[in-house]
This record gives structure tokens, sequence and C-alpha cells, in this order.
């Protein structure tokens, strides 16, 4: 599937649901089947800056994609997780960068968490871009010098 | 006193719905909603004279100046100040206890010397300490603190010496809402010719502060914690410590003669006030005291120690519901954690329930990890909220235990 077609189905997903609190109890079982992250990875190193709860997100780097592991303390925060993860995991560093988040706004994630949470939110999705342009530049390798 | 839906009716915003449902506002902590009159404040400064103060020779000058002058009197009363030089405009709480921390500290802290706070201190009450402390080569000293977040007076005792040349304590615990003993913690420091600079941020709004009783040195609060404005604040010193303090911020308004050699400096409180302060903030903020006069500061305190009572009640019956600050001394502040659910989860599904908390350290990091938490959810009630309101928060707390577990 494509990043869209992900999105897409996500957006099913949650338009379901009239009510919040149903919404959010998708978000918590998504948070609940996140798997679980390698114990090293749970590290200052991997913590992302400007969100609530603690997230660690954790990036390794196979045949030119991209595969990302993360956790969070907070179970709703594991749930937005795993959503970027589905979207955004395997994918070529290319596709990360150009790819549009629209489902963020469509399934009215952005608005329904107020700024600083959205800014935890927001947070995730730069840290993932920012590894995807890192091994990005690393591939193929001197591409910077180039 | 007022009954309480015409005192709800008093604050538009309590009508409000958020999410399709009526808002519960537990959020005092942080700041509180402000009464149709202080609202009201800031349109008739803006239609009816607004004008620099203290400037100029026409009508509008001379009212506004007026009006903000007769701010500083009420502000005055309030705390049972000496006289007007006693107070000065701020822009909160935290400006005043770094106006305090730098006037002071150029005057009376020198490198080896020491600052006593408590371990229940704000951010605000940290770190102009430990920045002073940087440049002074001065040291912080904390006074710790009990498991139902009380200070050990004992220790802090122990911890008052020669060398102490300023203690600076909360009047109350923001993080958990324990109120310290700040009267004994004066005379202590009095005993030994130290000053005490009182943090009422969160203590002037629930009851009745006279800081002549108090005998503190400074008192500082915010405006808007106290139904008024945000952006004004109030810092309280005594006249003759004042008057030896030297002006932390130059500029307009805060001199008297101005030739390039040497400036001399205005007389109190304007010594302290540079530049354009914020007068209509001032304005509001005498308002908003107004407002809390004529219900009674007593009324206030016994309705909020009636919520608190309440809702220490049922909260506590909720299974795995922990509180943390449990003294008996405690404003209407409910600081708590649910069994293993994040704080986070359990501020995001209130806040779905239209109820407003806060999650987090609080600004209060060294109250989280005295307890070894990461934060906490903290409900904080005012005169203004309802019995109703506190059973939809146990409802929503429930829903949460539903949800997580």
């Amino acid at each position: 599937m494509t990043i869209n077609e992900i999105q897409d189905a996500i957006i099913d997903d949650f338009s379901v649901f009239d009510d919040w609190m149903d919404k959010y109890n998708l978000l918590i079982e998504m948070g609940r089947d996140l798997p679980l992250i390698d114990p090293g990875c749970r590290t200052e190193e991997y913590l992302i800056e400007g969100c609530q709860s603690r997230v660690w997100l954790c990036p390794s780097f196979e045949n030119g994609k991209i595969f990302f592991t993360a956790d969070s303390d907070a179970i709703i925060t594991r749930g937005i997780i795993a959503l970027l993860i589905r979207v955004l995991s395997g994918r070529s560093p290319d596709e990360i960068i150009s790819a549009d988040l629209y489902f963020i706004d469509r399934t009215g994630l952005h608005q329904n968490l107020s700024p600083t949470r959205s800014n935890g939110l927001l947070s995730m999705v730069k840290q993932i871009r920012l590894y995807a342009i890192a091994f990005g530049t690393k591939q193929p390798p001197g591409r910077l010098n180039g | 006193m007022k009954d309480i839906s015409a005192i709800r009716a008093d604050f538009p915003i309590l009508g409000r719905t958020v999410y399709d449902k009526d808002l519960v506002y537990f959020d005092n902590g942080a700041t509180t909603q402000k009464p149709k009159c202080v609202i009201d404040a800031a349109t008739e400064v803006f239609t009816l004279y607004n004008s620099n103060i203290h400037r100029g020779v026409h009508f509008l000058s001379d009212m506004a100046s007026e009006e903000y002058e007769n701010a500083r009197e009420r502000v005055r009363s309030f705390i049972n100040a000496g006289s007007r030089e006693e107070v000065v405009f701020t822009a909160g709480a935290t400006a005043s206890i770094n106006a305090v921390a730098f006037s002071f500290g150029e005057r009376f802290v020198g490198r080896g010397d020491e600052i006593l706070i408590s371990h229940l201190e704000h951010h605000a009450n940290i770190v102009p300490w430990q920045m002073l402390c940087s440049r002074k080569q001065a040291v912080l000293k904390v006074i710790p603190v009990d498991d139902n977040g009380e200070i050990i007076f004992e220790e802090y005792l122990k911890l008052l010496g020669k060398k102490t040349r300023l203690v600076s304590v909360a009047q109350v615990s923001n993080a958990l809402g324990v109120i310290l003993p700040v009267d004994r913690i004066i005379s202590a420091a009095h005993s030994m010719n130290i000053p005490v600079l009182v943090d009422g941020a969160q203590g002037v709004q629930h009851g009745v502060s006279d800081v002549r009783k108090m005998d503190c040195d400074f008192y500082v609060f915010s405006g808007h914690k106290i139904y008024g404005p945000a952006g004004i604040g109030v810092l309280y010193g005594k006249a003759e410590l004042l008057s030896e303090l030297p002006p932390y911020q130059g500029g307009g308004d805060m001199v008297k003669n101005v030739p390039f050699e040497k400036t001399s400096y205005n007389d109190l409180p304007f010594k302290f006030e540079a530049g354009t302060v914020n007068f209509p903030g001032a304005i509001g903020l005498a308002r908003a005291l107004e407002y809390l006069l004529s219900l009674g500061m007593d009324n206030i305190k016994q309705r909020e120690r009636d919520l608190l009572e309440y809702a220490t009640q049922q909260m506590l019956s909720v299974k795995g519901l922990k509180i943390y600050g449990n003294s008996p001394e405690k404003i209407s502040v409910i600081s708590f954690l649910l069994k293993d659910i994040h704080m986070y989860d359990t501020g995001m599904i209130l806040d779905k329930l239209g109820i407003a908390v806060r999650t987090g350290t609080h600004c209060a990091q060294p109250v989280m990890d005295r307890f070894g938490i990461e934060g906490t959810v903290r409900a904080s009630m005012c005169f203004y909220n309802t019995r109703e309101e506190i059973d939809r928060l146990c409802a929503g707390i429930e829903k949460v235990i539903s949800m997580f577990s």
C-alpha cells in the first residue's frame, strides 16, 4: 500500500465514530498493539523533546528503507505514534520527506489535540523527517559532496 | 454571600461549552476566570480615558494617572501595606521575584552568602535565585519537605545561619496546594535579622493576606491568578528596605534628573516602575479586588474549604486514586494520580469530557522529584466551582479508569 492508501484507510477507521470518546478508544487500542520497543532504545538518545509525555523513536535503515520502532509512557501518545509508524515506517527517505500527511487533519487529530499536545505530534513528525533527511543524504554515499 | 448561580453569572466564560459539554474549569491555579467588572474595566480604560500616566498635562492623562494611583491604593488596602510607596506594579509574580533577586542581590548578596528557599517552590522562586547565586557566587539552600508535602521546620531552623541573606518561600505550594507556615518561618528568620520574601501567587486569592500582620519583608503576586488581567503583578516591600535597593530597570518615570553624568532616581514606588507600566492591567486588578471584597474574603475561604473537603472525600473513594499533598492545611487544590495511568492520558480524556485540569510538573519539578513522580493531574478549584462539578470530575475519573484498565 502507498502512504496515501494507508492514510485513507486510517481516515476511514476514524470516520466510523462520531463521538470523540470512541476515537480515543481506537487510539488506546492502537497504542496497546504497538510492538514493544527494544529496551536499549528507551534512552535519552532517542527521546523526542517537545512532548508532554516521554516519547522514544528509534530508526533503523535497511535496503534503502527506514523502519521505526517507538514507545511512550502515555497510552494515547502510543496510539498516535502507532499511526505515524503505520504510515511512515518501511518507506524510503524520499517518500518520507515528500509525504503530505493529510490524515492528521482529516481524522481531526490535529484540531482535537491542544497546541502543546499537537506540538508533541508535530515534534514526532519533525523527528521522523529529520531521520529521513539524515539517512537520505547517506544514500547514495557522497551525495552531499556532489 | 451571593448565591452560587449569581456568582457564576458574574463570570461570562463559565457559561460556555467545550466539545458540546458544559465547561468545568478546574485550572484556577494556572489562571482564574474574570468577572464581568474586570472585563468591562478594560473597555472603559480604552474608550474613556486611555492616555499615558504621570506624563501629560491634559485631562485624559490626569484621569488615567488618578485611576492608576487609585488602583495602587486598592492593592495597598487589600494587602494592608503601610503606605502606597510600598506597592510596586510589575508584570507579575515572576517579574517581582526577579526584581528582588536583582536589586536585593546587588545590594546585599556577596560571595559565599546563602539564599534559602523551600523544596515546594515554583520555578519562578527557584531560577531567579539560581541566577543570582551564579552571578554573585552565592549558595542556594533548600528546606526539605516530608511525605505530606509539609516543610520540615526543624530542618529549616538548622539551615538559617549567619550567611543567610534572604529566605524566599511560597505562601502556598502551587503543585500540591499545601499552605506553608509563613508566620513561623518569618518570625524565626527575623529573630536572626534575616528578611523574608513571601510568594503569594497561590495564596493571595484564597484568604486574607495582611502583609503587616504577616510581617514579611517582600510579598509578591500576579493579577491573573486573582481574577484580574494577565501581565500585571505586585511587588510589596517594606519602605525602609525598598529605599535601600537599587532599581532593576532604567527608563522613563523612574528618574528625577537625567544629566549624562549621573541620574538621580525618583522616589518610591516610581523608582521601580521604569517605562509605561501596564496601567489598564492595574486598573483591572483593582476591580478584581473590589469584586472579591464585595463577596467577602472570609466567605470565599469558607466556600473553598467546603469544596476541598467534599472533593477530597469524593476522590478518596475512587479506588486507585492517590492524592499528593496531604497536609490538613491546604487550599482547594487536589493533585493526584490514578494507579498506573499516565497523567497525560487522564488529562486528555477529562478534557474531552469538558473538564479542564492541568497535567505535568506544574513548573515545580523539584516537588515531583521529591515524590519520585513525573507529574500529577491537578484540579484547582475556587469559589465559583460547585459540588456538581466535582461529581462530574469524579465520574470523569471513573471513565478514565475504565478506558485504561
